[in-house]
């Protein structure tokens, strides 16, 4: 039952949980994402290239990545690493694994994705005159992300909540927020509850995004060979 | 202008092409007709180095290479001289109409933009699809799409244009509008070499005719000759049954 004080502990916390979601949650989705997608188009194309060697090595990080736990990989670099002397903030060590971690899910999409446009837009590039890298560029990874979007779009909404995981290597991100407040009120119900609402707001927006972008960009999708 | 001399080509030990010599001359439009697995797309292929041939020798504008062994440099001199009009098509699927046209011009040949652009609405005012510019290929019928990358074909100004079976891909209704873009094409005086089925366009457009069967140019010569008076049994017999639309399936 909702009595008076807990309807004042739930409109006290919102935005004391709302506001380390912008300032924390938010910002270390987005730069997390923008390197991951850095790593995951760098690390598709060099296979999809089949450069010898960097082709091999994309493969074991892919492989190693995939298949380790996203929590043993926080642990590792922040508890882990000052054994070798590298000590990291929180922050900054939450986003190197998430940019990592994400970056490996992210190439395998964009790999199957640049396997999924045709043959013939290459060889296209080619007969006009483009080198391979022009035709990659401005032929092939354009479609490429095309085909890849509503794949990445779900793996951005899959990001804003691992981002809770950071919460166990002491970043103040929105639920180490909550714990925080249900260590003091004693109210883990409706707390978790309300963070979960709150991450369930952010993924909506989120889809709501992923939908509008996917309209825009359905233009040249249409009927594809 | 273009010769070709002993290409070769296998694939997987299958040799497709066994040694193939071909001559053509500026303003030629040369047909090369045969059945299915005679080559003729590899042939093609092989001219612009789509496929890399395992030998053979080309002169092109000039200037002799071995086929197998051009290098990065040479092939892109080349293709920058050469277009090439694909059975399906291959129009960039990102870009619209004008776009594909342009898209070489600035990103290959660092044409200006606006430059390109006029070009571009020429070319496609040609094949009439100056109302098409700003369409993406999904936009356009198989035949719009076809005209469109001969305009891309075009623009660039290529001392040849390669068409391997252009209308193969496309609805009996539509080939027409594609095949007269051409027929327009070669009457301006450009130097066209087509792999086709299309016996019409052979015949009263093209200046001399390629026969190729099993890897091998089996005769080569002037259309009419070629048609009314072939000397080869071979070319007698796929001429009788083309002609008698006995053409197997």
């Amino acid at each position: 039952m909702i009595d008076e004080r807990l309807a004042g502990i739930l409109t006290d916390s919102f935005f004391k949980i709302l506001l380390p979601g912008l300032t924390t949650t938010i910002p270390l989705t987005v730069v997390s994402f923008a390197f991951a997608m850095v790593i995951a188009v760098v690390l598709a194309l060099v296979q999809f290239a089949g450069i010898r060697g960097l082709k091999e090595l994309a493969r074991f990080y892919i492989w190693v990545i995939r298949g380790t736990p996203l929590l043993v990989q926080l642990f590792v670099i922040f508890y882990g690493l000052p054994n070798l002397g590298v000590v990291l903030p929180p922050f900054p060590s939450a986003v190197i694994v998430f940019s990592i971690n994400e970056g490996a899910y992210c190439a395998e999409v964009m790999r199957a994705a640049l396997e999924a446009v045709p043959k013939g837009q290459l060889e296209a590039g080619y007969c006009v005159g483009m080198t391979y890298l022009q035709t990659i560029r401005r032929i092939i990874l354009p479609q490429a992300l095309r085909t890849a979007f509503p794949s990445l779009g779900n793996s951005l909404i899959a990001m804003v909540k691992d981002t809770s995981l950071a919460a166990n290597i002491t970043v103040t991100e929105m639920f180490m927020a909550t714990q925080r407040i249900v260590a003091r009120t004693y109210e883990p119900l409706a707390l978790y509850l309300e963070v979960g609402l709150i991450y369930l707001m952010f993924s909506t927006v989120l889809t709501k995004i992923q939908s509008a972008g996917e309209k825009r960009l359905q233009f040249y999708g249409r009927n594809r060979r | 202008m273009l010769e070709i001399r002993q290409l070769r080509k296998s694939f997987d030990g299958a040799e497709i092409l066994k040694g193939v010599d071909l001559r053509v001359e500026k303003g030629d439009v040369v047909a090369i007709l045969g059945p299915s697995g005679a080559g003729k797309t590899t042939l093609l292929r092989c001219l612009n180095f789509l496929e890399t041939a395992d030998s053979g020798e080309m002169t092109f504008d000039g200037r002799t290479i071995d086929l197998r062994l051009a290098g990065k440099k040479e092939i892109a001199q080349i293709r920058r001289k050469t277009a090439f009009v694909f059975q399906n098509f291959n129009l960039f699927l990102n870009r619209t109409a004008l776009e594909n046209v342009t898209e070489g011009l600035v990103t290959a040949r660092r044409m200006q933009k606006e430059q390109a652009e006029r070009i571009g609405r020429e070319a496609l005012d040609k094949v009439g699809l100056s109302d098409r510019c700003d369409h993406f290929p999904d936009q356009l019928s198989g035949g719009q799409q076809q005209r469109v990358a001969i305009a891309r074909a075009v623009a660039a100004d290529p001392e040849i244009i390669y068409f391997d079976e252009p209308t193969s891909a496309l609805d009996p209704e539509l080939t027409g509008e594609v095949l007269s873009v051409m027929r327009r094409l070669a009457e301006e005086g450009r130097t066209m070499l087509v792999v086709t089925h299309e016996m019409g366009f052979a015949r009263n457009v093209s200046t001399r005719t390629v026969f190729m069967e099993q890897g091998l140019v089996v005769e080569v010569g002037d259309t009419r000759q070629m048609f009314e008076d072939p000397k080869e049994t071979r070319t007698q017999e796929f001429m009788r049954k083309i002609s008698g639309g006995a053409e197997a399936f």
